[in-house]
């Protein structure tokens, strides 16, 4: 089996722009959170997230560029250009074909859907633009990316809801280790701030008028975000004979399917992968210094986790960190994990753990150290990142420090 | 604006060139517009003249829209224009 690297990083969310700008955000345990601006706004109960501002597509892409590509795929196309210049890496000849693209997604081009549901129903309108499918597809912003960079062989599209990133890298994880790709291009974008978008989550219920607060006995629900994050995984012999930096290795990774409930999260099912990473990359449970949380902030999730991660570490639980970065740039669906990562890697390379911004009261039923609202120098070697997500499917990636 | 100066607007934009750079006689080959460019043009002239151009990319030649040349599809338009618009 071989070894995975990664070697370079890339994002945009709310936080930042690019990596050393989210990185700084969450050293300083800044809220990326605001009221929401687009059309229709008004008509929601739930008027804030983790949205983008200020951001102007024309400084990166072309007219005909921007005609096809839906928001979601501008994301990851600026945060795959980042770790592609980052990697140093230039897709040619033999490199090109044996290199993919994995991106998770929930609702792909969702406000392209959105844009031309209203269009055609509430306008009346007859005809919509030619490019609304190449547009809407789940998979298109993986499909850009492997052409914009060149990427021949394996390339598709993951879609579990709020695991959708962590079970892309997962699965690109395996595809180096396994020896049939030298390179991977993964990760995830999400971008569903649109008036169908919030409509829908409003449904449910499960969503904060006014803040993200994990693990916090005040908690009250999760807010959304939006934004990507992409990373080159490489084999390890590949990046060491070209003298790449290496960011982090990937170590071990675990899905289970909790094969219970819809939207009720099982501290059983999340213990398992846990459990399961560790197996997976050899990891003693003594080893893990910090675990970024899948941390919601709702009711549910926040507590199953905090007794998951207490059942799979067993006595460690007490020791660990474990923090939610949600609090600070929303939950980004589909892209989540993948914006995530960037606080594991922080934790390993830079020795700073990012803190649960919004905490003001304990939990008794979150009774573990959930780096309160600071940010915290801390020597870890050993990082893991949990996805839980609606339909019971739970991913968690182990990272070890270079 | 006539309906072949509108045309030739929709056309140019999708080319990226000047309309002055756009004759009767360029095919959408010689302007550089592809496969992608032709629907989008079509749909950028139907919202034009509100009109409904029969055209289906999988059998373009057995389409009554000729699209073989500027001067064609200008006269094509202008047929429509006549017809549904009546």
């Amino acid at each position: 089996m071989k070894r995975v690297v990664i070697t370079g990083a890339g994002t945009i969310n709310a936080l930042g722009r690019d990596v050393p700008e989210t990185l700084e955000a969450m050293r300083e345990g800044r809220c990326g959170i605001s009221g929401l601006e687009f059309r229709d706004v008004e008509r929601l109960a739930i008027r804030i997230g983790g949205q983008i501002k200020g951001y102007e597509p024309e400084s990166s892409f072309n007219r005909q560029q921007m005609s096809l590509y839906d928001r979601f795929t501008q994301f990851a196309l600026l945060a795959a250009r980042q770790a592609v210049a980052q990697s140093g890496l230039d897709f040619t000849g033999a490199l090109a074909d044996c290199s993919g693209v994995v991106l998770g997604t929930s609702g792909g081009g969702l406000t392209t859907q959105d844009e031309n549901y209203r269009s055609v129903y509430e306008e009346g309108k007859n005809r919509v633009h030619p490019f609304v499918v190449p547009k809407l597809m789940n998979n298109a912003a993986a499909s850009h990316v492997s052409m914009e960079m060149n990427l021949r062989g394996p390339t598709f599209t993951v879609a579990t809801a709020c695991a959708s990133s962590n079970h892309a890298m997962g699965l690109a994880y395996h595809m180096v280790r396994g020896g049939s790709c030298s390179v991977m291009l993964t990760g995830g974008s999400e971008s569903m701030l649109c008036f169908g978008g919030v409509k829908a989550w409003e449904g449910l219920r499960v969503m904060s008028r006014d803040a993200c607060r994990p693990f916090s006995a005040n908690r009250n629900g999760m807010v959304q975000g939006e934004g990507a994050g992409v990373y080159v995984f490489e084999e390890y012999e590949h990046a060491k004979a070209r003298g790449a930096e290496i960011l982090a290795e990937v170590v071990g990774f675990a899905m289970t399917s909790d094969a219970s409930d819809i939207v009720m999260p099982s501290k059983q099912g999340a213990a398992r992968a846990i459990t399961g990473a560790l197996r997976d990359g050899g990891i003693n449970a003594s080893e893990v210094g910090y675990i970024n949380a899948h941390g919601t902030g709702t009711a549910a999730n926040d507590k199953t986790e905090c007794a998951a991660v207490a059942d799979a570490l067993g006595g460690q639980a007490d020791r660990v960190m474990i923090s939610s970065t949600k609090a600070m740039h929303g939950h980004c669906i589909g892209g989540t994990g993948a914006i995530e990562l960037l606080a594991c890697i922080m934790a390993l390379r830079d020795g700073i753990i990012a803190p649960t911004i919004g905490y003001e009261e304990p939990d008794p039923e979150c009774a573990l150290d959930v780096v309160p609202n600071e940010a915290r120098e801390a020597d870890v070697s050993v990082v893991l990142s949990n996805a839980f997500a609606f339909g019971g499917l739970n991913a968690v990636l182990a990272l070890r420090r270079a | 604006m006539s309906v072949k100066d509108r045309v030739i607007a929709i056309i140019a934009e999708q080319a990226v060139l000047e309309p002055s750079d756009v004759t009767m006689e360029s095919t959408l080959e010689d302007l550089g517009i592809d496969s992608l460019g032709l629907v989008e043009s079509i749909f950028a002239i139907e919202e034009e003249f509100d009109i409904s151009v029969p055209f289906n990319a999988n059998e373009p030649e057995k389409s009554d829209f000729d699209i073989s040349s500027v001067a064609s599809i200008v006269a094509g338009i202008e047929a429509l224009i006549a017809e549904q618009k009546k």
